[in-house]
């Protein structure tokens, strides 16, 4: 289907299902119950799940796929929510040019850091858009909010005023981004008995486009264009010796992840129409690295997987509070509760960040393929075990070989 | 002219912080091969040395003192720090005042530990992995020294004021034949510049004029060759990774009085540190500190109220423009050595 082979369909199905139906998947719990905390499925949280999911897998397109580490992705994420909110300020609050004007700026962003930054490789490459993005943060955040040549408005961050010109909004279309006259934020809510469920504008605007760049990752993936970016990850050199000038490629792959990012910005603005120079700082280009390292670099389904983990842990885990931990560990007797409380205490709420760099430090150490890996040797191990018998047959042959 | 020096000035205590820590980087590139990205929460556990012995010099008991009262009539509760009455309150007071260069002793030890143990147990095992690995697994590891330090001190800065003799500004245009009031310099600066100095020249000379040094700069040259002649180069390289650590860690300590510190310091001076690296050269020592004293007198020249009229905001992206400039047309850094990161 659509020229992709049996696996890659199904993988494409399954995907589709699961951000279709993430409304009723993330909240398996009743609205009611002691458990509702665990539920994910209110807009705002699973906006951020596919807007970056979208950032990570135009990250892994570049990172995975050619190897080269940047860790100033974030400056074409900040880039493509100025020129969102700025077309909301200049056109109208319809998200089509926003995201539309997103996309290309950053993309043409790229194309000059990337020209730049990609005549180095290796730690340099890093270095290099490490320098990049931190320039654009301090650009952003203080240079080009001067009065005179406001573009980004500083530390407040940009955001649409009464006196902006708008000059297509119509008279009587909402006065926050919609889709020709849908409102991002309108939300049906469907009560099942017990259970409520949000079914929001803006969610499945950003879960169609993840599908469709979805989509044209893996196309990408399968593509000569992407055998050809493998070859300059596993041996630049080689690429090198037998005549092929493999710059061009790693550009293009450059800025395809950087338009990725691009359109991860101009979602982020199009649900909520602001834009701060804090999303280009280089932890939030940190941010993506590890999401994409923690869910599977060079995989298809692994950012979408690490962006859905980090994001939903973050969540959970900065709501936990000593009350919760205290009513779980009630069966456990008094001192015990109180020294396991104190015990897990700073990796929750607030200490989200040291619990995600433990984390990922044992991801990287232990688990360099991330969770698709993780996941793999689960299903290997299971396999082996649920077989049984062929445990022995496989130990007699392994000497032989 | 003496606006020229006063810049200069300007530039030397970030410059001394720039160079020290890209002295450490190098050290741990130039000898394990490693590009260590939580070099910056050594910097910062450095500075955190110094507060925490603040903090245990003013550990104080309170006594109640008949002889005073406060304004509502009640006996007066007087704090008294162990120090002091250890060893008499002039003595006490006068260590209480000194707190933060008497960290410098108690720094040295703890960094050297951390170092040690972070090679030992953490880098250890990726020296064969690739760079991208060793930058994540480095990256991972300063978000989590940043998140302890943040957990046991807070998200605040806090004070560690330089002592009471050394605080103040002295006026050095008398003293180089200017003008009075030309160039007004605050003391602690000039101690930190001095102190980078000592440390640079004591690392060097180490380096130089030591066998352990000589040693060590064999195995730079050659790590195998060095290994086949019977000496055992990892534990010399694991000493040096303390040692890196322990120079990251005192330019933190000395660091102190002139910004607060807070947990997220070590992150703001790592990028820089790293621009300042490639400028100098990957694994060129001199190039480090060269770089990081030009960097940092650069970067006080482009804050001048002139240069900042000119071209606005240039104080904030000049030290990334000129490494994108150094990179591009000078790969090799300023004083890079053949065949180091050349892939």
């Amino acid at each position: 289907m659509l020229g992709l082979n049996k696996k890659d369909t199904s993988l494409l199905i399954i995907v589709a299902i699961l951000t279709l139906l993430a409304p009723f998947i993330l909240n398996p719990f009743p609205t009611d119950s002691a458990m509702a905390q665990f539920n994910a499925g209110y807009p705002d949280l699973m906006q951020r799940f596919v807007i970056f999911g979208i950032f990570a897998i135009g990250f892994n397109i570049l990172f995975g796929l050619t190897g080269y580490l940047s860790f100033g992705h974030a400056a074409f994420l900040g880039v493509g929510s100025y020129s969102a909110v700025w077309m909301f300020k200049l056109l109208s609050y319809n998200v089509i040019p926003a995201i539309a004007l997103s996309v290309v700026v950053a993309g043409l962003f790229s194309v000059l850091i990337g020209y730049v930054s990609l005549r180095r490789s290796g730690i340099y490459f890093s270095i290099l858009t490490l320098a990049f993005a931190q320039m654009s943060f301090a650009l952003a955040y203080s240079v080009l909010s001067n009065p005179k040549f406001n573009l980004t408005n500083g530390e407040t961050g940009l955001q649409v005023y009464a006196d902006d010109p708008q000059i297509l909004q119509g008279a009587n279309a909402p006065d926050l981004p919609h889709l020709f006259g849908l409102p991002m934020r309108a939300t049906y809510t469907m009560d099942v008995g017990a259970w409520s469920f949000d079914f929001n504008a803006g969610y499945y605007l950003c879960a169609v486009i993840m599908m469709v760049v979805f989509y044209l990752a893996i196309r990408i993936f399968r593509s000569p264009f992407g055998m050809m970016l493998r070859a300059v990850k596993s041996n630049q050199q080689r690429m090198n010796y037998t005549g092929l000038n493999s710059k061009p490629y790693t550009l293009a792959a450059f800025v395809i992840s950087g338009m990725y990012a691009g359109l991860a910005g101009g979602l982020m603005a199009a649900m909520d129409p602001l834009a701060g120079a804090e999303r280009m700082q280089w932890t939030a280009s940190g941010e993506v690295v590890l999401m994409t390292i923690l869910g599977g670099t060079g995989t298809l389904i692994g950012p979408v997987l690490g962006a859905g983990f980090i994001k939903y842990f973050e969540n959970i885990f900065s709501k936990i509070n000593d009350n919760v931990l205290h009513s779980w560990f009630a069966f456990l007797p008094d001192g015990l509760e109180d020294a396991v409380v104190f015990i897990i205490h700073p990796f929750i709420g607030k200490g989200w960040h040291l619990t995600l760099g433990i984390l990922f430090m044992l991801v990287v150490i232990y688990l360099p393929g991330g969770l698709v890996e993780g996941g793999q040797r689960l299903l290997n191990w299971i396999r082996r075990k649920s077989v049984g018998g062929d445990d022995t047959r496989e130990g007699k042959t392994e000497p032989a070989e | 002219m003496d606006a020229i020096l006063l810049q200069i000035l300007n530039g030397l205590d970030k410059g001394s912080a720039y160079a020290l820590i890209a002295l450490g980087l190098t050290l741990i590139f130039g000898t394990l091969g490693v590009v260590n990205f939580a070099h910056g929460a050594l910097f910062m556990i450095g500075a955190f040395c110094a507060v925490t012995l603040q903090k245990i010099f003013n550990l104080s008991y309170e006594v109640i003192d008949e002889t005073q009262t406060d304004f509502l009539g009640n006996p007066l509760k007087v704090k008294t720090p162990y120090v002091e009455s250890w060893f008499g309150p002039e003595l006490g007071a006068t260590i209480i005042d000194w707190s933060v260069p008497l960290a410098i002793l108690f720094a040295i030890p703890i960094m050297l530990m951390v170092g040690y143990v972070m090679e030992r147990g953490l880098i250890k095992h990726f020296y064969k992995r690739p760079h991208a690995d060793q930058i994540l697994v480095t990256f991972g590891l300063a978000i989590v020294l940043q998140e302890i330090i943040k957990y046991f001190f807070g998200a605040n800065p806090i004070q560690t004021p330089p002592p009471a003799a050394l605080s103040g500004s002295v006026d050095l245009g008398v003293a180089l034949g200017f003008d009075p009031n030309a160039i007004i310099y605050p003391i602690w600066r000039l101690v930190y510049f001095l102190f980078a100095v000592v440390i640079i020249g004591g690392v060097f000379s180490f380096l130089q004029f030591t066998t352990f040094g000589m040693v060590v700069r064999a195995g730079m040259a050659d790590r195998e060759t060095v290994g086949l002649l019977g000496i055992n180069i990892d534990r010399r390289f694991t000493i040096m990774f303390g040692i890196a650590a322990a120079v990251a860690g005192l330019a933190g300590v000395m660091y102190g009085p002139l910004n607060p510190p807070n947990y997220h310091m070590g992150m703001d001076f790592l990028v820089l540190s790293f621009v300042v690296v490639v400028v100098g050269g990957m694994g060129s020592l001199p190039g480090a500190v060269l770089a990081g004293f030009l960097l940092g007198i650069l970067e006080s020249f482009a804050s001048t109220t002139w240069a900042t009229t000119t071209i606005p905001g240039i104080n904030q992206i000049i030290i990334y423009l000129v490494a994108i400039i150094v990179l591009l047309t000078r790969p090799r850094g300023l004083m890079g050595r053949k065949g180091v990161m050349e892939e």
